[in-house]
């Protein structure tokens, strides 16, 4: 079991959360042009690193808002949580 | 090479089995070869037996990080089925369904295959309706389909649970008679002792750590066993496959998630072949050893672990018990986990890539041991021609781009829902 210390209600069990995949995509802006491999880019593809990935989580069984958790995909263990609204270095 | 056969089994009794042939060397890296496949699970091997057999490509290297059949060859529920709805899907795994029915032959290895049906039971009219679109298609394509009403399924799995306080009830299912399943490590060794007999290097305990790219065009690898030049090389790293494309600089549109299974302690025959449980992901059958074998969701985040965690067994076996009540009394055997190698529309990767001279084989999410020879087949023709073959036609990595998808499920892209 993953433990995950959301920002809002503090250390919750895996079971209490949804994923919500890999947080450094970005949406391209919708009011520029867009090129079709920006949003293949945005849509499709990703890293998935093995090592240090910082993903999306929703508590969706808690206060229900969306965190970023800095998680390792080798060793599931997470090294920081923040807001949606924060960065995570 | 010596035949395995009723003969040589007895003469070899007479020797306490002290004198069986090895059945693969362990060579030392050469410095070149024609073709180097990373990878030396499944599909790597059927690449080279493949290119070996139907190409007459000898000089040929499986390059492994580990030991052959040490990844998700040997972690799969061994199914074999060919129940796709789009045609590409449907065709491509009918094709590897035949390979599968002449393999044990073929490969003069025992794997085991039993074609005795696979079941996705159906609870609710509508769900019925897509089932019998589904093999409609099947039809079409001309594999085997059954849409089976609730006695019909009644019949073949009576330990279900048909009684009136189910959540779920089983209103019927679809049926493919000829889907199955095999020993998953004797495919591994089959195609590993034909391709060693062919002249193939099995290279083990070897890590690949770069690429040598020169202008476009691959000139060979780099290893924790030395350099080795290539003319071509070959991926088949599954759940490795973004791990590779960082050395290459390459993007793909895949996700590597960890999937796990388990096996109950043995019990007599109870479950003929294959059951999957409509109102939640679980599927299921019994091993000739007696274990029932399980599996379900992913655990639903990005993982290179090979393990994954309680909560996910539990809500997978919720699934099971809901449809087997009977699995309560038994005790778990193992679980364990795997990576997939999960495309962004559920569908495999066969394809040449931007560098001349490197192939792609990759995506098959938690379905890649059923399509183990047809992939191995296809990979072989895309290396040996520098081309596609018409089966994997369909199976390009630019169809992401293009819009060409093959959502078989129609999840989009969060691969971790699927």
């Amino acid at each position: 079991m993953l433990y995950i210390k959301c920002p809002y209600c503090g250390l919750r069990a895996q079971k209490e959360f949804s994923y919500g995949g890999d947080a450094t995509v970005k949406r391209p802006n919708i009011n520029e042009e867009v090129s079709s491999e920006d949003w293949d880019n945005f849509v499709y593809m990703r890293k998935s690193p093995r090592g240090k990935h910082i993903e999306l989580w929703q508590h969706i069984a808690g206060c229900r808002q969306w965190i970023k958790v800095q998680r390792d995909t080798a060793t599931h263990e997470i090294f920081q949580t923040a807001k949606v609204t924060e960065e995570i270095r | 090479m010596q035949k395995y056969s009723v003969f040589s089994l007895i003469k070899n009794a007479f020797s306490n089995h002290q004198n069986w042939e090895v059945a693969w060397k362990d060579p030392a890296p050469k410095s070149e070869y024609d073709v180097v496949i990373i990878g030396g699970g499944g599909h790597g091997l059927a690449t080279a037996y493949y290119l070996a057999k139907e190409h007459n490509i000898r000089n040929v290297a499986i390059i492994e990080k580990g030991w052959i059949g040490g990844g998700n060859v040997g972690r799969n529920t061994t199914i074999i089925r060919s129940n796709f709805m789009y045609d590409a899907n449907a065709r491509f795994n009918e094709f590897g369904m035949d390979l599968w029915r002449n393999l044990s032959q073929e490969l003069n290895f025992n794997v085991m295959f039993s074609p005795r049906g696979i079941i996705n039971l159906a609870h609710s009219d509508a769900q019925m309706n897509a089932y019998a679109r589904r093999g409609n298609s099947m039809r079409l394509n001309g594999i085997d389909a059954k849409l089976l009403d609730r006695d019909e399924v009644k019949k073949l799995i009576p330990m279900a649970d048909f009684s009136d306080e189910v959540r779920f009830p089983i209103f019927g299912g679809l049926m493919q008679p000829s889907a199955g399943t095999a020993r998953h490590d004797a495919v591994a060794w089959g195609y590993a002792r034909q391709a060693d007999d062919m002249g193939v290097d099995i290279i083990q305990h070897c890590e690949v750590t770069g690429f040598d790219v020169v202008n476009g065009k691959i000139k060979g690898i780099r290893t924790s066993r030395g350099d080795i030049k290539a003319k071509k090389v070959g991926l088949c790293v599954a759940g490795s496959t973004n791990i590779l494309a960082e050395k290459l600089n390459m993007t793909l549109p895949i996700e590597t998630h960890v999937l796990q299974a388990c096996v109950s302690e043995p019990v007599k025959p109870l479950l003929d072949g294959v059951v999957t449980f409509g109102a939640g992901h679980f599927y299921i059958s019994q091993s000739d050893k007696g274990e029932m074998v399980m599996g379900g969701d992913l655990d639903g985040y990005n993982s290179y672990a090979q393990r994954g965690n309680l909560p996910t067994i539990q809500h997978v076996l919720t699934g099971g018990l809901a449809l087997f009540p009977f699995l309560s009394r038994l005790k778990m055997l193992r679980t364990w986990g795997g990576i997939m190698d999960m495309s962004m529309d559920g569908s495999p990767i066969i394809d040449k890539t931007h560098i001349e001279g490197l192939y792609l084989n990759c995506g098959w999410c938690y379905g890649g041991f059923k399509s183990t020879p047809v992939s191995g087949w296809t990979f072989a023709h895309t290396i040996a021609q520098d081309q596609v073959h018409e089966l994997n036609s369909e199976l390009r990595l630019n169809r992401f781009s293009t819009g060409h998808l093959l959502d078989e499920k129609g999840l989009g892209t969060k691969t971790w829902i699927g």
